[in-house]
């Protein structure tokens, strides 16, 4: 098995089919911290919930839990980070995104600090937890704020490279993953990983589903349905990185199927979708687009696999909206009667 | 630089005021209500206690200063040219077009600032950090964190006082400036803070009290919470005056922020001298 080389250390790869991307995680942070000595932990109430605990069990004086203090959460990691070290903050996305959010815009991006965040029980992945505990706002906040690279991996094996590889950025990284019982999308760690650059994971000519999370995993299998039901030729990226956003395979997409649609565990506003709708809106040309996730609703109570089918988030939604769209052609002519 | 007496601190705190008024006037306006009280702190803090060195800002063993009450900028930033960190005609821009000092400071572009503020109830828990971070780098620095009395309605401060505690964080002191008015009037009558010193002490903190304008007692003070024994952080609620040393704005709610005009400068300067 190849090892990984990003920051020239190397670590065991853990059984993602096993375990989940928070448990993942917080052994890879741990493998890390052997070689690396600036890498301390905090969290607020959350080492055994977001698994950063892993880290702390080995890495007692290195792992500070604050209590259930989130703004403290955040100033304290600015402080650590301030001194030298590199600080994993971790607790659910939603106390991240929301109750953190002015300590991490002033404290932790002003300043341009390399504390990376770690937002656990992203998106509804929390779904009988209801609307306090689901976050589909943190990408549209986390984006907005300058120095912040935002990536929501698509599983457990892409964690663990996402956690290695923000080692990289000298500031600030957002990597927002799920409760943890999602299905991983890749087979094992052997595939290229870097911040930035969208992974084409299955081409097609029809239609680009350009996606992240959760939902590159489903697209794929709504791809291979589409293909074999309805012979349309899907085309798939995972885009981890939603911020800085890779704008040349969104464009390579655009000018080769000409639809494309956005498939993301958050609300349609202010997320991936609007930023893959940013770089084709400022190419100047033009493609059938359509937005999936949540519309501008707080999400109803269930188990999320529920809620997945329900938002239409799931293999067979999405593939429901890839038919609809295939209806839409981009129209190049001058007639702007059906558009206004 | 070495440590400065009782006496020429003093006349070093004259200096910063008189600073202060003319920054504010280079400036436009300024918040010179608080960062005259704070002065004196200052003046002690950065010619007698801080281990630090100006040719050197980013030398890892420095003591660490957050200015927490970061709309002190106008007496914090004047400080740090007294101490070296730059000179006299960098201040003429403050405010103005791209100049390193704005309102609050920014560490990005402040030689010497340890921290950016001015959102209030941060600086706290940053000085959390730094002290927790001097533990796990096996440093034995300092932490030094000033907060506004007003400031002190932010819950954020009370987090980070249960985490300093609970830390048993011996190398972080806070310092209040207690001058008893936020800006929409005195705190007692806007958001009571009293029973204060208590406050500290429910949270695991050693308090001491102190004439935050006696540099007799500011020094004495401050070598105590350096000695720290106590095994806990220390708080110092420095009790100020608003406006300390100007006539005009001694103890006037109005003095939090505003503009001077030049014979208003001239009497607020003159003031200084006879203080």
């Amino acid at each position: 098995m190849a090892e990984k080389t990003i920051t020239g250390t190397s670590w065991n790869v853990y059984d993602a089919n096993t375990m989940s991307a928070r448990e993942i995680y917080g052994r890879v942070m741990r493998e890390l911290a052997k070689t690396n000595d600036k890498i301390v932990g905090v969290t607020a109430d959350l080492e055994k919930s977001t698994n950063i605990g892993i880290f702390g069990k080995d890495f007692p004086d290195r792992m500070f839990n604050v209590g259930i203090a989130e703004q403290n959460l955040f100033g304290v990691a600015a402080g650590l980070a301030k001194v030298g070290l590199i600080p994993f903050a971790s607790t659910f996305a939603v106390f991240a995104a929301l109750r953190g959010a002015e300590q991490v815009r002033t404290d932790i991006c002003y300043q341009n600090l390399p504390v990376k965040i770690i937002g656990t029980h992203g998106g509804i992945s929390f779904g009988q937890a209801g609307s306090t505990h689901h976050c589909t706002e943190d990408i549209a906040i986390m984006k907005s704020f300058p120095n912040m690279t935002v990536i929501v991996p698509a599983d457990g094996f892409e964690t663990g490279k996402a956690v290695e590889a923000c080692l990289d950025i000298p500031g600030p990284v957002y990597i927002r993953v799920g409760r943890g019982f999602e299905p991983p999308f890749h087979k094992d760690h052997n595939f290229d990983f870097e911040i930035g650059k969208g992974q084409l994971v299955k081409d097609g000519t029809d239609v680009t589903i350009i996606t992240c999370g959760i939902g590159v995993l489903q697209s794929v299998n709504a791809a291979k349905e589409l293909q074999e039901v309805d012979g349309i030729s899907v085309r798939v990226i995972n885009i981890h990185t939603i911020k800085p956003i890779d704008k040349e395979i969104i464009l390579k997409a655009v000018k080769e199927t000409r639809r494309i649609v956005t498939v993301e565990e958050h609300n349609i506003i202010g997320g991936l979708g609007d930023s893959v709708a940013a770089v084709i809106a400022e190419s100047g040309k033009g493609c059938a687009f359509t937005k999936l996730g949540l519309n501008d609703e707080f999400a109803v109570v269930g188990y999320p696999e529920d809620l997945y089918a329900h938002y239409k988030l799931d293999s067979s939604g999405i593939a429901d909206s890839i038919r609809a769209i295939m209806g839409k052609e981009f129209e190049a002519d001058e007639d702007w009667s059906d558009e206004v | 630089m070495s440590k400065l007496s009782i006496d020429e601190l003093k006349a070093k705190a004259k200096e910063l005021r008189t600073l202060i008024i003319d920054t504010t006037v280079w400036a436009g306006s300024g918040h010179y209500g608080g960062a005259l009280s704070s002065a004196d702190i200052l003046t002690a803090l950065y010619f007698r206690f801080l281990n630090i060195d100006p040719a050197n800002p980013d030398w890892d063993d420095r003591d660490r200063f957050i200015l927490s009450k970061g709309h002190s900028g106008i007496g914090f930033i004047p400080c740090l040219h007294l101490r070296g960190y730059f000179p006299v005609d960098e201040l003429k821009n403050f405010n103005h077009f791209m100049s390193p000092f704005g309102m609050h400071p920014d560490c990005k572009k402040v030689k010497g600032c340890d921290a950016s503020t001015g959102s209030l109830g941060h600086g706290l828990p940053m000085g959390v950090g730094m002290a927790l971070g001097a533990k796990v780098l096996k440093k034995d620095f300092k932490t030094v964190v000033l907060l506004g009395d007003g400031e002190c309605n932010e819950g954020s401060n009370y987090e980070a006082m249960m985490a300093a505690s609970h830390y048993k964080l011996t190398n972080l002191i806070a310092i209040v400036d207690r001058n008893g008015f936020m800006i929409d009037g005195p705190t007692e009558t806007v958001m009571g803070l009293e029973p204060f010193a208590d406050k500290w002490e429910a949270f695991g903190w050693t308090v001491y009290e102190c004439d935050g304008h006696n540099m007799q007692e500011l020094c004495d003070t401050l070598d105590k919470a350096w000695a720290n024994d106590t095994g806990k952080p220390v708080a110092i609620i420095a009790k100020t005056v608003k406006g300390k040393g100007v006539s005009f704005l001694e103890g006037d709610v109005r003095s939090h922020y505003g503009a001077f005009d030049s014979a208003q400068a001239e009497q607020a300067k003159q003031d200084i001298a006879n203080m």
